[in-house]
């Protein structure tokens, strides 16, 4: 065979390759575009857009704060009081877990592949699910909105926190165990010092999500900000919707300038 | 014991106040959180009742609802697929925009960053909800909802690609004198391809995991039966609800990964 | 005293460490341990406080069982004995100070030392020894911004602050420079000297060996092969423990020293 035909053989090769690939796709698209059921757009979509321009526009700036009840000021500060209660119980649930997950501190590959499959089971777990169930079992309220937040965190800053230590040096480990310390105090002494800046940092990083979930918890009954924006949506109050919008995004970009900073300055 | 006499001076200690002020000063931040949002642990406990009752409900899972939600799971998977489709089309242009190396015009750069950074701060689920409020209660305002937060995703994950790429080819392609946007095809795109359609299909294993939850604001897919079961109490039901969610969203990662660690 | 009887260690993915060693290191010896790398030397340290568990024989210390000691004993055991390593294995991120303590940490009790709440005795003998090593002016530093020789004298302060009774250092001038190397080499010998301490050192330069030594042990392939005085180690006998004439890095050379 000369070089050319085998060329034309590859090529050829080549393009029915990306048409197999082509048609799949299409027919994806099909079976995802055909499944939707486009009830029509209601007739209300245009004024309702318009409006909601309009109170981007003009936001009710007298809702910002209000001397007696309900104002933004209140629910930013709750929102941001159930990410910081949260982190804090998340905290203290992930170190555990996440040490019991990581593969260098056990000597089974049992024990720490247990751990990481408790972690990724509350990993898949909504924040916005738990925060219904925990609806359920203290009632509706910021309470339930911090337990979730507390018990959603957790998978995910045990599994960052795993991973943190199982890239440490594990020299410092060995010569704690090699002057007689036991196991808490080689935690104490060889691990926990190296690894504190990675959990502070992945500590930072989840807070930047919680301050966003717990923005949204609000729309279920579990606290915070979401809880009058669901309000204003219901009532139409657009202007209302706009001053919330604006104060959210304020206060999280604030939150996440902030801790980018300090994520920065620790490693 | 050895003579633990010194002979030369002890160098001065360095005072533990300030670190000891910043612990109690965070202590107090959280303390002070917990008692603003009534976090008392008192309810937790005497409500612990509640909790294994909800936990014992939970068993056997209902497994029969598997059947009954199986059209709303499939509208999920169909409301992220579209979801993240637009987005990453809608991703392509700000992406460039938003990339150093791409632009000179540094006002429109700084621009489509911090309009990109505000457009991220917006949860998922706020977005279905004024969607929600704007298009009915309908997938289709999940999928809007979607399209744009997937925005921010892939067009931040595919900016920081960009602005990493090998400055080679695109020297080439000035010397050979290409326009802007044959630059962009011919010495970009090629670099990045692979990163973006990783991001993109990342995204998706998020969407899929936003999507699930959607319907709780009434904008489609498998939530709004989260909302139903929870209304009846129906906690096996719920259980049985997580479950599926989880085995869907576990397939598509593997199904995912597989093709992302083909690509790069 | 130091007793190893027909230890052997055999690795799970079946490469013998140790064959059949058999020693008896007396109280105050320095004993420098020789042999090409991967001939065992690091396993035989690391089997002397159990770092490493041996598959079959026995090892005492001071007549008790370091073999069969339970978790407990064995911790008292490794107390007083002290390890120097390679890579100085210091948390580089804590203070000097509290990484030359952290050799107390077997001597109080575990919620104490977890609040970081040492006696004063026991600061004051880290304060001693590190002014005995010559660097009692950074004891408040960060361990990261010293030198690598500066980090390896913090690991010898611990193990003075340890008080340990023996010496274990796995190849401890590897990562240094000629000239931190003889003065980390000399702080262990006064160590030996001035406190009667037991050293066992690895060593890749083997005139470091014959210079510093009481006595010398090759091992190849996890067997003794030469066990003696300095004088007896003639370059002949190590060119029978490496299987071949000595290489140009395997002397540190006199004019180093």
């Amino acid at each position: 065979m000369s070089q050319r035909d085998q060329l034309k053989k590859a090529r050829a090769r080549k393009r029915g390759k990306i048409a197999i690939i082509l048609i799949g796709l299409i027919a994806i698209y099909v079976w995802a575009i055909s499944g939707i059921e486009f009830r029509g757009i209601q007739e209300t979509a245009g004024p309702v857009t318009k409006n909601i321009l309009k109170g981007f526009i003009s936001p009710d700036w007298s809702y910002v704060y209000s001397p007696d009840g309900e104002d933004l000021i209140r629910g930013l500060l709750e929102t941001l009081a159930i990410a910081i209660a949260g982190i804090f119980l998340s905290i203290i649930l992930a170190v555990p877990v996440g040490l019991w997950a990581a593969k260098n501190l056990s000597k089974s590959f049992i024990t720490s592949q247990s751990g990481k499959g408790v972690l990724s089971f509350f990993r898949t777990l909504p924040d916005i699910i738990l925060a219904l169930l925990f609806i359920k079992v203290v009632g509706p309220g910021a309470f339930a909105g911090m337990l979730a937040l507390g018990i959603g965190a957790m998978g995910m800053l045990g599994k960052l926190y795993a991973e943190e230590v199982e890239a440490m040096d594990p020299g410092p480990v060995e010569s704690i165990a090699a002057v007689g310390g036991n196991k808490l105090q080689q935690l104490a002494f060889g691990v926990i010092p190296q690894v504190l800046p990675g959990f502070i940092s992945a500590t930072l990083y989840r807070f930047e999500i919680n301050m966003r979930s717990a923005a949204t918890l609000g729309l279920i009954g579990a606290g915070g900000v979401g809880t009058a924006l669901i309000f204003a949506i219901q009532g139409r109050s657009w202007d209302r919707v706009g001053i919330i919008l604006i104060g959210i995004v304020v206060v999280v970009l604030i939150v996440d300038l902030l801790s980018s900073a300090l994520r920065k300055r620790i490693t | 014991m050895m003579d633990t006499k010194l002979n030369g001076p002890l160098p001065a200690k360095p005072s533990r106040w300030p670190f000891y002020f910043f612990l109690i000063g965070l202590f107090a931040i959280v303390l002070i959180s917990a008692i603003y949002i009534g976090a008392n642990p008192l309810t937790f406990i005497q409500n612990s009742d509640n909790m294994v009752d909800l936990f014992v409900r939970m068993f056997p899972p209902a497994w029969s609802y598997i059947a009954t939600t199986t059209p709303a799971m499939l509208e999920t998977i169909r409301m992220a697929l579209l979801g993240t489709t637009i987005g990453m089309v809608f991703s392509i242009p700000i992406m460039f925009l938003c990339a150093r190396n791409i632009f000179r015009l540094r006002w429109l750069v700084e621009l489509s960053r911090i309009g990109l950074n505000v457009l991220r701060t917006i949860p998922d689920l706020l977005l279905a909800a004024i969607f929600a409020a704007i298009l009915g209660f309908s997938p289709l305002a999940g999928i809007v909802a979607l399209s744009i937060f997937s925005i921010g995703i892939i067009a931040k994950l595919s900016f920081e690609a960009i602005e990493n790429i090998d400055n080679g080819p695109l020297e080439s392609m000035t010397a050979v004198g290409a326009n802007k946007l044959q630059w962009i095809a011919f010495g970009v795109v090629p670099q990045i391809l692979p990163h973006f359609v990783s991001y993109v299909l990342y995204t998706f294993e998020i969407n899929i995991r936003a999507a699930a939850i959607l319907g709780l604001v009434g904008a489609g897919g498998i939530g709004v039966f989260y909302d139903r079961a929870l209304g009846f109490f129906a906690y096996d039901q719920v259980l049985a609800l997580i479950l599926y969610t989880l085995v869907v969203v576990i397939i598509i990662d593997l199904i995912s990964l597989k093709i992302r660690e083909k690509l790069l | 005293m130091i007793e190893l009887n027909d230890v052997s260690k055999v690795y799970s993915n079946g490469v013998k460490g140790l064959e059949d060693v058999n020693l008896k290191i007396n109280k105050g010896e320095f004993v420098s341990i020789v042999g090409l790398s991967g001939a065992g030397k690091s396993t035989l340290l690391r089997s002397i406080n159990r770092l490493i568990d041996i598959s079959s024989g026995d090892i005492k210390i001071d007549e008790k069982s370091i073999t069969s000691a339970s978790e407990k004993q064995l911790r008292m055991i490794r107390r007083d004995i002290g390890m120097i390593f390679q890579s100085f294995n210091l948390v580089k991120r804590s203070s000097v100070l509290r990484n030359v303590l952290s050799g107390r940490v077997a001597y109080n009790n575990t919620l104490r030392t977890l609040l970081n709440l040492f006696p004063q005795k026991d600061v004051d003998l880290a304060l001693k020894a590190l002014e005995r090593v010559n660097i009692l002016d950074k004891a408040y530093t960060r361990s990261s911004e010293l030198s690598g020789g500066q980090q390896q004298r913090v690991s010898i302060a611990r193990t003075l602050a340890q008080e340990a009774k023996i010496i274990l250092a796995d190849e401890p001038t590897a990562s240094l420079d000629p000239v931190t190397t003889k003065q980390v080499m000399d702080d262990l010998k006064k160590i030996n000297t001035e406190d009667d301490v037991t050293v066992i050192i690895n060593l890749h330069f083997v005139d470091l060996a014959k210079e510093y030594s009481t006595r010398i042990i090759g091992l190849q392939a996890g067997k003794v092969v030469f066990d003696g005085t300095p004088e007896e180690a003639t370059s002949e006998v190590f060119e029978e423990i490496y299987g071949r004439s000595l290489k140009e890095d395997e002397l540190l050379g006199e004019e180093n020293l």
